[in-house]
């Protein structure tokens, strides 16, 4: 799954230590899920959502990994 | 027979060395790392004396060693409470990351167990399968797999 976290945290000039601090989380965790290799639970996505005031779909975006063929 | 005493005791404060060690690394939470590390230690510590308070301090007196079991016991179940109130401090990550260490460790601790105690009992090894070599490995497996997964993750 990818996310726009690192744009979001950028445009609102916050370091992955605010944000961790604002979501209540560790830094590491903020960094894991901006390199995708971490995807957050339901409760923390809503908090990030409700913190930069965007549906949880703009920030996280899923991708469905291709199928293969039939 | 001392020797494996011995052995047992190393592998254990090895063991509670590599969890404080690490958890105290990978975690914010230091103050209930440090209340964790604590009722280990002394968990050891109570361990130890009533291990060998029998023999070397109060010469198999029954109650007193009744008395170093049971303090021993609660302590083993306040170090449980704490190990608890520090996983529940964890964020999910984190928690994740330790869940699947534990997991990796409870798997290879039940087959290496089972397996050592099968050399034991075929006679393949030249001495006893004792417990303290399981929770050596133990502490040791958990290490390498929150090194591991800490990697894979942060």
């Amino acid at each position: 799954m990818k996310n726009r976290l690192k744009v979001l945290r950028a445009e609102h000039d916050m370091t992955q230590k605010d944000l961790a601090k604002a979501v209540d989380v560790s830094r590491q965790t903020i960094n894991a899920i901006e390199k995708g290799k971490f995807d957050p639970s339901l409760v923390l996505a809503i908090k990030l959502s409700r913190l930069f005031n965007q549906d949880i779909e703009d920030i996280f975006i899923y991708e469905e990994k291709s199928l293969p063929n039939d | 027979m001392f020797t494996f005493r011995k052995m047992f005791y190393i592998c254990k404060v090895l063991f509670t060395f590599c969890i404080t060690l690490m958890t105290y690394i990978m975690t914010s939470q230091k103050q209930r790392t440090i209340k964790l590390a604590m009722w280990t230690w002394s968990w050891v510590a109570t361990l130890a004396i009533a291990t060998f308070g029998p023999k070397f301090i109060w010469d198999d007196h029954q109650l007193l060693t009744v008395l170093a079991v049971s303090v021993n016991l609660a302590n083993g179940i306040l170090m449980i409470a704490a190990n608890r109130n520090f996983f529940n401090a964890l964020d999910e990550l984190q928690r994740k990351i330790h869940v699947e260490a534990l997991a990796i460790t409870l798997g290879l601790t039940v087959v290496a167990g089972i397996t050592f105690s099968l050399l034991d009992i075929t006679n393949l090894i030249p001495f006893d399968a004792e417990i303290g070599f399981l929770v050596g490995f133990m502490g040791i497996t958990y290490m390498i797999a929150l090194f591991i997964n800490r990697k894979r993750y942060v």
